[in-house]
């Protein structure tokens, strides 16, 4: 599954994908932190036939309606096809020097290359947790890169 | 009178008749900046009532809105983000500079202003009105659409042409001569690019420098650095508004979007009063006589406009209704073409008729600018299907 990831320069980005139906639908993240779910109009995959505005709380919920569980699995799955990309899971000890903080601290995208791309927490999951969640002991971060950004990034996690 | 009474009087009557423009201008779903400007035609020279009061403050007030307009322009996009822009975009941006330049500096040339005429004309037509494309992507539920990334990264190539527009432009005005000019030039190019460099690399000092988590230290620090900056700018010849926007892109992340709303409210006033004091310093008798030539301008520069919006989305891989729909969203000229034209006025070595001429066109691009936005959908909609609804009376009336 591609999901198209777009800059939309002053306000934020936009991330979307195709569907086999013909319909794009996505999320735009304004760089003020809010999120809005898109979805376009059957005739004319340009354009949006909804932007719906959606809280932080409904936006997770929604995520977890739509299949959170097998989120981890599905992601190894398919990065299986792709050489060089791996999914692993990190926990957050209680020692991290980022409990408690936001995960956005640890710049683990930027130091490391690797994408944190969903957060389990008591059962749930929390998708594509963005830089404001804050981390708690005993999250298990569902991470995907290359081995050795793996590695950097679970040496962040553990030292700083 | 006392005068601080009269000056008092004056400047409330005036905010007071702007609010009450603005409230009637968010009514009717439309931008402020016309019914500002047709509000400083009634008050100004050769006006109905004559302000003379208010006049020194009315002229402080306006060059600070010119300085935070261009500062909000300036924080608008991180400088990634324009680096990024100017990379992916320049194609689009200079055939929207080479189209909508040249139709503004033509007309000027033929009306006999010379070349420091074209220069003005030029940018007034070149410049689309970011704050009216940003309000009609938003009011229209365009943001997630496939083709606004592209508008928004022609805005953003726009952006970066006015860092080196306005200080040439300042040269010009100031008639140096061709070697003073190229200095000037060459300085603020410089400016320019170790500016863009700080920002990608160190923009979290400067932004550290001003940010505090007070809101009142804040905004005087953001202020006092603004105007210090423009200042300096202003005294090395090289344009207040362009210390302004250089200072704005030199402050990024979270501190950007925090000053952004912090400085809002005094843009919105202060840029209200820039307004107004154009139309006042614009006597509306030159006003019909130059109606017709910015008719004609508005419509070549509105095609220029499309043609420009559209030849980027057929590249970006966008569906026809989709071009047409990034075409419209960029016609709108508004705050910045007043805003060359303002500079080009307050140097004096512009004919009266330009400043008419500039307001004639704004007013008109400004108000057709979100109407052609809005009804380009459905017009491009309507020219597509011409001929399934009479195949459909046929197969009834059999």
């Amino acid at each position: 599954m591609n999901v198209d990831e777009t800059d939309l320069p002053g306000l934020g980005r936009r991330k979307d994908f195709m569907t086999a139906s013909g319909r794009r639908i996505g999320v735009v993240e304004y760089r003020e932190g809010q999120t809005e779910l898109i979805v376009s109009t059957w005739d004319d995959p340009d354009t949006c036939q909804a932007s719906i505005p959606l809280t932080a709380e409904e936006a997770a919920a929604l995520g977890n309606l739509l299949g959170g569980q097998r989120l981890a699995m599905q992601l190894s799955e398919e990065h299986r096809e792709i050489p060089g990309i791996v999914t692993r899971q990190f926990s957050i000890a209680v020692d991290s020097p980022f409990v408690n903080q936001p995960m956005g601290k640890a710049c683990i995208r930027t130091r490391s290359g690797v994408s944190i791309v969903a957060i389990m927490r008591e059962g749930e999951v929390v998708p594509s947790p963005g830089p404001d969640l804050v981390l708690h002991p005993g999250d298990l971060l569902v991470a995907v890169g290359t081995q050795e950004g793996l590695d950097t990034a679970a040496s962040i996690l553990r030292n700083g | 009178m006392d005068p601080i009474a009269l000056t008092l009087i004056e400047l409330g009557a005036v905010v007071f008749c702007l609010g009450l423009l603005a409230r009637l201008a968010g009514r009717i779903g439309m931008s402020p900046i016309p019914f500002y400007l047709v509000g400083g035609l009634f008050f100004g020279a050769g006006g109905i009532v004559k302000l003379e009061g208010m006049h020194e403050f009315a002229h402080l007030s306006s060059e600070i809105g010119v300085i935070l307009l261009l500062l909000m322009l300036g924080l608008e996009y991180t400088a990634a983000e324009l680096v990024t822009g100017l990379r992916r975009s320049w194609q689009a941006g200079v055939l929207d500079l080479v189209l909508n330049f040249l139709p503004g500096a033509a007309l000027a040339v033929l009306l006999g202003w010379g070349l420091v005429g074209a220069m003005v004309m030029g940018g007034v037509t070149y410049i689309s009105s970011s704050g009216i494309a940003a309000k009609v992507i938003t009011d229209l539920g365009r943001i997630g659409n496939r083709e606004t990334p592209v508008v928004l990264s022609i805005l953003v190539f726009e952006d970066l042409a006015m860092a080196v527009y306005l200080p040439v432009l300042t040269a010009t005005l100031a008639g140096v001569s061709f070697v003073t000019g190229l200095q000037t030039v060459g300085i603020s190019l410089a400016v320019v690019t170790v500016v863009l460099l700080v920002a990608l690399r160190h923009g979290h000092h400067v932004s550290k420098a001003v940010h505090s988590e007070n809101s009142e230290v804040f905004l005087l620090n953001l202020l006092g650095a603004a105007l210090l900056v423009a200042g300096l700018a202003a005294a090395m010849q090289v344009s207040a508004a362009v210390g302004a926007f250089m200072l704005g892109i030199a402050i990024s992340g979270a501190t950007a979007h925090s000053a952004t709303r912090i400085l809002e409210p005094l843009r919105d006033l202060f840029a209200a009063i820039f307004f107004v004091v154009f139309g006042l310093n614009t006597d509306p008798a030159t006003v019909p006589p130059v109606l017709g030539w910015a008719l004609l301008l508005a419509l070549v520069t509105a095609a220029t406009k499309l043609l420009t919006g559209i030849w980027a989305a057929k590249r970006a891989g966008i569906g026809v209704p989709g071009r047409f729909r990034a075409g419209a969203a960029l016609i709108a000229r508004g705050e910045f073409s007043i805003v060359i034209a303002g500079l080009a006025v307050a140097s004096g070595v512009v004919p009266q008729e330009l400043a008419a001429l500039a307001t004639a066109y704004v007013l008109i691009m400004a108000i057709t600018g979100p109407l052609a936005a809005k009804f380009v959908e459905p017009v491009v909609a309507i020219m597509r299907r011409p001929a399934s609804p009479p195949a459909v009376r046929t197969a009834g009336g059999i």
